[in-house]
């Protein structure tokens, strides 16, 4: 199987999508000429040309509205934001226009397109643009949210995204855009809404997502080497959420952390955890901890920067205390 | 801070319990874990132990009155608490017990009944102790009809414990372990919580697990923060067996005049409730046969002649040989379900002990892993124990099928009742020496008659047959038990 970069995956699956379906087309700031801020669009426009791969002004809003506007008359729109820092500014037709049309017309519009760009920390980008919104988007009904962690999933999931009916919003990652893994080649599909085991033992759960997943699979390497097997449950979807998944692996180990990228209060592991307490309640042999982002923007200093992320000593830490081991 | 007693499920299957004995007066001095009467369960004698300090203010059952789980038994508070509200509370939550009557007796009046609820209002937010979770969960799902006056009050001062999973847990937690702390770096900003009144922590799984085997929390020392009992000590526990034991038998009654009146005992109950719902509902057969025993006899005397310590019963060869052919016809090991024939693996086999006032079927687990000098010494020391009922619920629970012998009384064959879910059950009668054929010459013999009760629903006729063929096998050539 072939290795590819994060990156590379992203751009094997545009290009198959753009070949299969006429009707997908790639718009965004700097997403032709340029080649894309972080080059996922390497090569598309002169593969593609300029009806297919097109450029926008600095208006987050406005070229987002013309996405729905297309999608609501037939196309299949592939929006890319420089980062999902400047999306915010697109929320209105994210939220009120795309997540609602189907509902509010009563079905009469779909809605297939995909809002695309990387989300969360970088590297010393400071506090307005280094956040990860999984949450919010993932608050809204109408909406999918996939976090994929890795080059395959990366792949499979764009490609599920680009060919469901619904606006699905597609959670890339700066830093994730180098890693390499394998990538099957051509019609590799990742279904929407199913969870992987990236990992199994039976000590505890670690449940995680996007970013993250490969802070948990350096800490399940590490706790190895002190005989401590952990369950690395990657969501890869956040909305819907597969619970099922979730359970199965709790009920096994019944003790469990939740890592994401974001903040704590109303974070992506509120929500999991909710589920755990639900499904799992006569599982659990300890409260589930969480770890996240700590409660402050995020600092432009390096190491205040390094101190405020999710990492792996924090997250061994957590497993440890919810083993009793500490 | 008042702290109620009240009748707790002791074993797994115990709906109420005989209070035999007060071991405490009123106004004596109570500390958490005394001991403070003796319950009958239905299978035992165990105690009842103090969850709470103070002094025991008021007993509200007499020895010998039967309550369901959950009834009030006695308050214990401080000398100079006013306990009014709690013992005018007691007719309220299980209505069994004669203080009923203390709250108005059978014909409330509406007014006598929002009186009663606002009673128990006050007297559960007094005793703090145990009963918060309960209670809130409670009053959730209280419908808002129950609730009087509008005031929203809970209806029932006294929850109802899971069986064998007490939801007021006993007193001992390390005093200085404080609420463990947040996890730092956590970002959570929630204090630790204070344990209110001394409510042992436990986590979910563990209250499960105790449940599911028969495992009392009060007894176990917990290892999780602040005194929590987590997985490892309920394992741990199971490994050590938690010490539960009891003191005198009951006093014997003094008899007057012609003739005596024997009150049912709650074991009497449950014999005859599990034995009518075993002859109804189960339709049974009965397979005899007769075996050649001469050689199992030989075995017991050479054992005998080794020593006290090599000594076998005649039972102890049955049940042997029992597992072993067990573990080749494992459709007879097995429970019928109901929707369903679960076949075991393990072997678990029961034999039933006559003790004074009826019977009792301890287990002997992975029988068919035993030596047959481990069965003699296992099956000795149960049979003792349960003549002095000091059997754990979790041994004489979990049997696959069962022995029962009646040899000893000169029984020459009988056939026993199958103790449900289990599908078949072993009577073996008396080893007696007989005249039979053997080449054509009339010789003397042990012979040994088994009979074999078998649930028609999950044995049928040829497997049962297959069964005590394999069985006979074995005890006319002993040498297989020990092969």
């Amino acid at each position: 199987m072939a290795v590819l970069t994060y990156r590379d995956a992203l751009t094997q699956a545009l290009r198959e999508e753009l070949q299969r379906d006429d009707r997908v087309f790639l718009m965004g700031e700097e997403v032709a000429q340029y080649n894309g801020a972080y080059k996922v669009s390497k090569g598309l426009l002169d593969e593609f040309g300029p009806m297919r791969i097109v450029d926008t002004p600095i208006t987050e809003l406005g070229f987002a509205g013309v996405g729905v506007g297309a999608a609501m008359v037939g196309l299949r729109p592939i929006v890319e934001f420089m980062t999902w820092n400047f999306a915010l500014l697109a929320l209105d037709e994210v939220v009120n226009a795309a997540a609602k049309m189907l509902y509010m017309s009563g079905g009469q519009y779909k809605m297939p397109m995909v809002f695309r760009g990387p989300n969360g920390a970088a590297l010393q980008l400071a506090g307005q643009h280094s956040q990860a919104w999984e949450s919010w988007l993932a608050h809204i009904p109408g909406l999918k949210v996939l976090t994929p962690g890795t080059p395959a999933d990366a792949k499979g999931l764009l490609k599920s995204a680009i060919r469901d009916d619904n606006p699905v919003v597609f959670l890339e990652g700066e830093m994730l855009y180098n890693v390499k893994g394998e990538v099957p080649e051509g019609e590799h599909i990742v279904p929407i809404g199913v969870a992987e085991l990236k990992r199994e033992g039976d000590h505890c759960s670690v449940i995680t997502h996007g970013k993250m997943v490969l802070v948990a699979m350096k800490v399940a390497d590490d706790l190895a080497k002190e005989g401590i097997n952990i369950d690395v449950v990657d969501l890869r979807t956040v909305r819907p959420m597969d619970v099922e998944a979730i359970s199965r692996s709790v009920q096994k180990t019944n003790r469990a952390v939740v890592l994401e990228e974001g903040w704590e209060i109303c974070g992506m592991g509120s929500q999991v955890v909710d589920f755990i307490q639900r499904e799992c309640f006569d599982d659990l042999d300890a409260p589930v901890l969480r770890v996240h982002q700590e409660e402050v923007p995020m600092p432009y200093a390096k190491n205040l920067e390094r101190a405020a992320k999710p990492d792996a000593g924090k997250t061994v830490k957590a497993i440890r205390k919810v083993m009793y081991l500490d | 801070m008042a702290t109620k007693v009240v009748m707790e499920a002791l074993s797994p299957t115990m709906e109420e319990g005989r209070l035999v004995k007060w071991n405490k007066n009123e106004g004596d001095q109570i500390k958490s874990g005394d001991i403070l009467a003796e319950v009958e369960t239905d299978k035992a004698v165990m105690e009842l132990v103090a969850r709470g300090d103070g002094v025991l203010r008021k007993r509200l059952a007499n020895e010998g009155d039967a309550s369901p789980v959950g009834t009030l038994l006695a308050v214990i508070a401080a000398p100079d608490e006013n306990i009014d509200s709690i013992v005018g509370s007691a007719g309220a939550g299980a209505g069994a017990s004669g203080q009923a009557a203390q709250s108005g007796g059978a014909s409330q009046s509406a007014g006598s009944a929002a009186q009663a609820v606002a009673d128990t209002k006050e007297s559960t937010s007094k005793s703090a102790v145990p009963q918060a979770p309960a209670q809130s969960q409670g009053e959730a799902s209280t419908p808002p009809q129950q609730k009087a006056g509008g005031q929203g009050a809970p209806p029932s001062a006294a929850p109802r414990p899971a069986p064998g999973a007490p939801s007021r847990p006993a007193a001992p937690r390390p005093p200085a372990a404080a609420a463990p702390a947040a996890p730092k770096g956590n970002g959570s900003s929630r204090p630790a919580a204070p344990a209110a009144g001394g409510r042992q922590r436990s986590s979910p799984l563990a209250r499960r697990l105790a449940t599911e085997r028969g495992i009392q929390l009060g007894g176990i020392q917990g290892t999780g923060p602040g005194g929590r009992i987590v997985k490892r000590d309920i394992e741990n526990a199971k490994a050590a067996g938690v010490a539960a034991g009891r003191s005198a038998a009951a006093a014997r009654l003094a008899t007057e005049g012609d003739f005596k009146d024997v009150a049912l005992t709650q074991i009497r109950k449950t014999i005859a409730k599990r034995l009518t719902e075993s002859n109804g509902p189960i339709p049974t057969f009965f397979l005899t046969a007769e075996f050649d025993a001469t050689r199992a006899a030989e075995l017991r005397i050479q054992l005998a002649e080794m020593g006290d310590e090599y000594k076998a019963s005649f039972n102890d060869i049955v049940i042997k040989a029992v597992a072993l052919a067990l573990a080749e016809h494992p459709e007879v090991n097995a429970h019928w379900l109901g929707d369903k024939i679960r076949q075991f693996n393990r072997i678990h086999v029961a034999m039933a002990v006559a003790i004074e006032d009826g019977l009792i079927t301890p287990v002997l687990f992975d029988a068919d892993q035993m030596t047959l000098w481990d069965i003699s010494a296992k099956a000795r020391d149960l049979a003792g124990r349960a003549r002095e009922r000091k059997l754990m619920p979790e041994e004489y629970t979990g049997s696959t099928f069962s022995v029962s012998n009646l040899g000893m009384f000169g029984i020459d064959q009988f056939t026993a009742i199958i103790n449900p879910p289990e599908t078949g059950i072993l009577a073996v009668g008396r080893a007696e020496d007989k005249a039979v054929f053997v080449d054509g010459q009339v010789v003397m013999r042990k012979r040994l008659r088994l009979t074999m009760s078998c649930d028609h629903r999950a044995v049928d006729g040829a497997v049962g047959a297959r069964f005590l063929q394999t069985l006979g096998r074995m005890i006319e050539n002993p040498l297989m038990l020990v092969y």
